[in-house]
């Protein structure tokens, strides 16, 4: 007998929408399967948080459909808003209320009672345990965004989407919110996350989806994507570049040079084209492939048309 | 997972299609389009602890500028204005028009203020991000605004007892009264959420209050009779759905109006109907709510 075919727990079909003047999701499909850690990367301007307002409900697609665990974001708005909690990427708060009004306010919206337990123990994973009777005016920035974490977790919706929910967040506290979602994970939750930070993405997300001027340029399992990325970056702290170099160099942040490289083999003749011409290498970092120059490679200006061709 | 965060409404979680392990699909359980379910509720409650947590700002100072001008008008002007033939005296005449500018004002003040803080904080998205429906959303910003107008109508009441009497300001038809206070103060908070949703920002709400708010009521009698006006003016004021409002309102005080009642029944059945339709209709196309 055949297997049933799961229900997945987010479905974007063939949507489109359009802003006066941009077109921020051209045509864009994807499928997230339930208990996935799925990352959704792309530049900025790139449509994501566009594709989050429509799963949430915020914004209509012009076209194409949207499901969360098989409910219609449009026509059954009902259940698919019960089954889903949206971290906002913006830092928004209700100044009237304390923290745990908050999160007990966002219960009752969802028709949730008895959730105190529940809204303690976000509370304690968020750090959030001795700011429960603060008001939200008087929270920082990071503090914020982690009741944001807590308000979109209180209904235990089965897919939660998190839209850059580290932005702001300290290093600790970060990788605490992190164990927590994780957690959630192993229990059964679907995630989805954004953030700009693609070291999170590559070391919690099994699938990421690379998203461009609001088209998927990549959709693959995070280890394909490495795999494709397979290579080298090497920066270098010089006065100047080879004559034969000087295309592939990009200036970074440092000051420093920067080169990918397709493998080692290509690094010794890099090398050697410095000590030709005479320049002192200052200092020189060497790093693995990583996500990041995966993400680079497909959403660099020159990339998509090479993609596509 | 499993320990009891119950739903309200019969949520009966349904399994998935295929086994799978995690959290079960959950469904909201039956529900109409005029049904108001728990997301009501705590909306409505929320409403009402948003203007009772800043009470002073919201019920104390406008029962009190309302009584500013019962002292001043009352004094200038009771040699003055005869209403109603002389058969009531021009404070006593006064007051229920006050309290009823004042139930009127405070419910648009109440859903127009909070849609457009929220708007502008983006605070919005809680509310449009759970299963609250149109019509809930609607009832909840509608009554909780009755709520606050209806407080500081009766507020403003009270402390103009002692300055008319108590036993010229106990109304003669209670019911009449209730009936326009509700229905005055619902169509002002329908009003209010209907400008709060228009409006992009603070401005644009100071547009609608200044005017067409203000101007509409204080041209709508309460200070005055209309048959003391010139005939143009009189005319007028019959286009004037402020004056329907109030004019039934004081007919429960006095038994008393310049119209029949029933004709200004009829007036603010229709504006709440109207108005309603509006409203709902905006918040179900998402009508500058949702992109
Ligand atoms: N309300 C809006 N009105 C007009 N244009 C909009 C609106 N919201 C988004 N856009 C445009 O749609 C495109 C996609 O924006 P979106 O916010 O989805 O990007 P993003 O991928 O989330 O970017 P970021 O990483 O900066 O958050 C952008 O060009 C943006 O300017
Ligand atoms: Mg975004």
């Amino acid at each position: 007998m055949k297997p049933e075919p799961v229900l997945a727990a987010v479905e974007v079909i063939d949507v489109c929408k359009s802003f006066p003047n941009v077109r921020a999701l051209d045509h864009v499909s994807l499928r997230v399967e339930q208990g996935e850690f799925f990352a959704l990367l792309g530049p900025n301007g790139a449509g994501k948080t566009t594709l989050i307002s429509i799963l949430a409900g915020l914004a209509r697609a012009d076209s194409g459909q949207a499901r969360i665990m098989g409910f219609d974001t449009v026509a059954q708005a009902r259940d698919a808003r019960l089954s889903l909690g949206v971290v906002p990427q913006e830092l928004v708060f209700d100044p009237f209320f304390t923290v745990r009004e908050m999160l007990e306010l966002q219960a009752s919206y969802y028709g949730v009672r008895g959730a105190g337990a529940w809204i303690d123990e976000i509370l304690h994973h968020l750090d959030l345990t001795d700011k429960a009777n603060t008001n939200m005016r008087a929270l920082s920035g990071g503090m914020k965004r982690r009741v944001l974490v807590g308000q979109a977790l209180v209904h235990r919706p089965p897919v939660i989407v998190l839209d850059e929910p580290t932005a702001g967040v300290d290093v600790e506290l970060r990788q605490n919110l992190w164990t927590f979602i994780k957690r959630l994970n192993r229990e059964g939750h679907t995630i989805i996350l954004t953030t700009h930070y693609l070291e999170e993405a590559e070391a919690l997300c099994q699938r990421v989806a690379m998203l461009k001027g609001g088209r998927v340029v990549a959709l693959d399992t995070t280890a394909n994507l490495l795999r494709g990325a397979s290579g080298i970056t090497v920066e270098i702290a010089a006065d100047a570049v080879p004559e034969a170099w000087r295309g592939r160099a990009a200036v970074q942040a440092t000051g420093a040079f920067g080169f990918t490289l397709a493998g080692y083999g290509e690094l010794e003749p890099l090398l050697a084209a410095f000590r030709e011409s005479g320049i002192a290498i200052a200092e020189m970092k060497l790093g693995a492939a990583d996500l990041e120059q995966a993400f680079l490679r497909l959403t660099s200006p020159t990339a998509a048309t090479a993609e596509a061709a | 997972m499993s320990d009891a965060v119950d739903r309200e409404d019969r949520a009966a979680p349904v399994a998935p299609p295929a086994t799978r392990c995690g959290p079960a699909v959950v469904r909201a359980g039956h529900h109409s389009v005029w049904s108001l379910g728990p997301g009501f509720k705590a909306l409505f409650r929320k409403e009402c602890l948003r203007f009772s947590k800043v009470a002073l700002q919201t019920i104390i100072a406008p029962v009190v500028s309302t009584l500013l001008y019962l002292l001043i008008f009352s004094h200038v002007l009771s040699s003055n204005v005869k209403v109603y033939d002389g058969r009531v005296g021009y404070a006593q005449f006064l007051v229920p028009g006050l309290v009823m500018m004042a139930v009127l004002q405070n419910a648009f003040a109440n859903s127009s203020s909070s849609l457009i803080q929220s708007k502008m904080m983006r605070s919005i998205v809680f509310v449009l991000l759970p299963p609250i429906s149109s019509f809930e959303l609607f009832c909840a910003y509608v009554l909780s605004a009755m709520v606050r107008g209806v407080a500081v109508g009766l507020g403003v009441w009270l402390i103009t007892l002692p300055f008319v009497g108590a036993a010229a300001s106990v109304p003669e038809h209670p019911l009449w009264v209730l009936a326009f206070a509700v229905g005055g103060s619902a169509i002002l908070g329908t009003l209010g959420l209907v400008a709060g949703i228009w409006s992009e920002k603070f401005d644009h709400l100071a547009v609608f209050q200044n005017f067409i708010i203000m101007p509409l009521t204080f041209l709508s009698g309460v200070f005055y009779s209309i048959h003391s006006l010139p005939p143009f003016w009189q005319a007028l004021s019959y286009f004037n759905p402020f004056f329907y409002m109030i004019d039934g309102f004081r007919y429960g005080f006095f038994g008393l109006s310049d119209i029949n009642p029933w004709r200004s029944v009829a007036v603010v059945a229709f504006f709440v109907i109207m108005l309603g339709a509006i409203a709902l209709r905006m918040l179900a196309t998402g009508y500058k709510l949702r992109q």
